[in-house]
């Protein structure tokens, strides 16, 4: 076996069992951490069929970023995890028959009919200095100009959606406009006013009247 | 030297693949150790050194008792960071807690396998080394996360969703800074970028990119949680953030980590606008005018310098501030100089 072989089966073993363990796990917040394995194993995958670039930005975007961010939300959620199994009985059947058709579905597309040994030739392995990072862009802004500027619409939409979603009015609260902060003078805050020295009235010493 | 070793390698294995696999594996460890050892020998250098120069600029002395000029602190330090007691909260998340420190080293250290030292010399030299190093630099951010929740501490969770937040806000910064840099060298393999600034001191990228230097040492600063940055430490408000049920070996991990994502921050910047091992004097001055490795030494020095300046220069950021400046200064200042900077490499201005 070589060693390319053996680290395909180690990772592609901790990629199962960890994706088996974030549906599995009790604690979402250990879940999440699974999932993020699952997500580190899948870039190890793509490294070794020297897709490298989405090797990379799989970690960088997914691991580095998007999961970050699930993690800190799900951190911050009390989730009741008895109240989350209550219905697990009740709900199992309905459960089986869409998971047997989201099964079904996914499997009609990459079933080993399109994707097995027969259907595709084995790749050629391209020589050291060979950078896919070229090949992709170009691609990307010739090839799929189309799908790519679509994808990139739809982010929009997403934000777009995400803002005003939590867009509560315009800002009417009085808020702290940091640019005024800097921009604040001396001049503006302290005057100094000149006065005329006073002379204060001689006081009876305290300490004679204390001693009599 | 390097072929004599690849030579008694294939002599020893004698064409058996699995002796020369094994052969391969211990000689790729002597090259890790090799440079992971001087790492941390510098990390804790630079320990003393920041007190030191800290001391130097608050009119102080510093550690001076152990050993002369107190160089023997950083070692009396690691004895007793090694020996004190890992104490584990109660109610904390044990294997997280423990695991959580070596989440924020372990990809503090494997950063360094794509860090070029002089020309053609690192552990691998990858086409796509600068993204693997953005990529490894965003996961020392679980470490944080994982170690402030498991630690079951207000103060810890309060460190850590500062920090997950400051982070991810200021790599996008960073990220098009470096798009910037390599917009201009047309590569992401560092021996391509330094050999793309060629030329002497003005023909260095700090010149041109003078904006995306400023923008990408300031979000150093914040990736590293270094002062000004610091709220995820925050000693005055939140004792220590996501550290602060910390102690010990465990501690001393995430210290480790953090002063070497701070050296790493400093040899980026130097290689990315200060042209790595190029010397900024002309040829014809010899031995000054070569481009060597103690170039990049010295300008990795200047940068550790400046980041230990600015923690005795600058006050602490209120939060609000720091989140405004990485989101509404930094990320459309340095969108608008991606499309500036694409604009004059193609019309052939850089």
């Amino acid at each position: 076996m070589s060693v390319e072989k053996i680290i395909f089966y180690v990772f592609a073993a901790i990629l199962i069992a960890s994706a088996s363990l974030v549906v599995t796990t009790r604690n979402s917040v250990r879940a999440t951490l699974f999932l993020v394995l699952c997500f580190v194993c899948s870039a190890i995958l793509w490294m070794l069929l020297e897709a490298e670039f989405l090797a990379i930005s799989l970690v960088l975007v997914y691991v580095g970023a998007v999961m970050v961010l699930f993690l800190f939300v799900v951190m911050m959620l009390d989730v009741d995890y008895a109240a989350l199994k209550s219905g697990f009985v009740r709900f199992l059947p309905l459960a089986l028959v869409v998971a047997g058709l989201v099964f079904a579905a996914i499997y009609s597309i990459v079933s080993s009919v399109h994707f097995g040994l027969e259907a595709y030739a084995t790749p050629a392995a391209h020589p050291a200095e060979y950078s896919n990072i070229k090949e992709l862009g170009m691609l990307i802004y010739t090839d799929y100009f189309y799908p790519f500027e679509l994808a990139a619409v739809l982010l929009l939409v997403a934000i777009v959606a995400a803002i005003s979603l939590t867009f509560r009015g315009s800002r009417e609260r009085k808020v702290q406009k940091p640019e005024w902060q800097v921009a604040v003078n001396r001049a503006d805050r302290v005057q100094l006013v000149k006065m005329a020295a006073v002379k204060k009235e001689q006081a009876a010493p305290a300490s004679d009247a204390a001693s009599e | 030297m390097l072929e004599a070793i690849h030579a008694w390698m294939d002599s020893v294995a004698g064409g058996d693949p699995f002796i020369a696999g094994v052969l391969t594996v211990a000689w790729t460890l002597v090259k890790i150790l090799s440079v992971l050892l001087p790492l941390v020998i510098c990390v804790a250098f630079y320990t003393l050194a920041e007190r030191k120069v800290i001391g130097f600029m608050q009119v102080r002395i510093g550690p001076n008792r152990v050993g002369p000029f107190g160089l023997l602190q950083p070692f009396a330090d690691v004895v007793k960071l090694l020996m004190k007691e890992i104490i584990v909260p109660s109610g904390a998340n044990k294997g997280l807690f423990i695991i959580a420190p070596l989440l924020t080293l372990a990809p503090a250290f494997a950063a360094w396998a794509v860090v070029p030292f002089d020309a053609g010399v690192a552990l691998a030299d990858v086409n796509a080394g600068l993204l693997y190093i953005l990529a490894m630099t965003s996961l020392t951010v679980y470490g944080v996360i994982v170690g402030g929740w498991a630690s079951n501490s207000k103060y810890g969770f309060l460190g850590a969703l500062r920090s997950a937040a400051q982070i991810v806000s200021y790599e996008i910064a960073m990220g098009f800074a470096i798009v910037c840099v390599l917009l201009v060298s047309h590569s992401m393999n560092f021996g391509e970028i330094v050999n793309a600034q060629q030329g002497g001191f003005f023909s260095w990228n700090w010149l041109p990119l003078l904006p995306m230097l400023v923008v990408y040492f300031v979000s150093g600063l914040a990736e590293t949680n270094r002062a000004p940055f610091d709220l995820p430490e925050g000693e005055s408000e939140i004792v220590a953030g996501y550290f602060v049920e910390y102690a010990g070996a465990p501690f001393a991990l995430y210290f480790l980590a953090e002063y070497a994502d701070m050296i790493l921050v400093s040899l980026l910047t130097a290689v990315l606008f200060f042209g790595g091992w190029l010397s900024p004097f002309p040829e014809s001055w010899g031995l000054l005018g070569a481009s060597s490795f103690v170039w990049l030494l010295v300008k990795t020095a200047f940068f550790m310098f400046a980041f230990l300046w600015v923690r005795a220069t600058f006050p602490r950021f209120r939060y609000d501030q720091v989140m405004r400046l990485g989101w509404k200064v930094f990320i459309p200042l340095t969108i608008v100089w991606v499309v500036v900077t694409a604009a004059l490499v193609k019309g052939g201005v850089i």
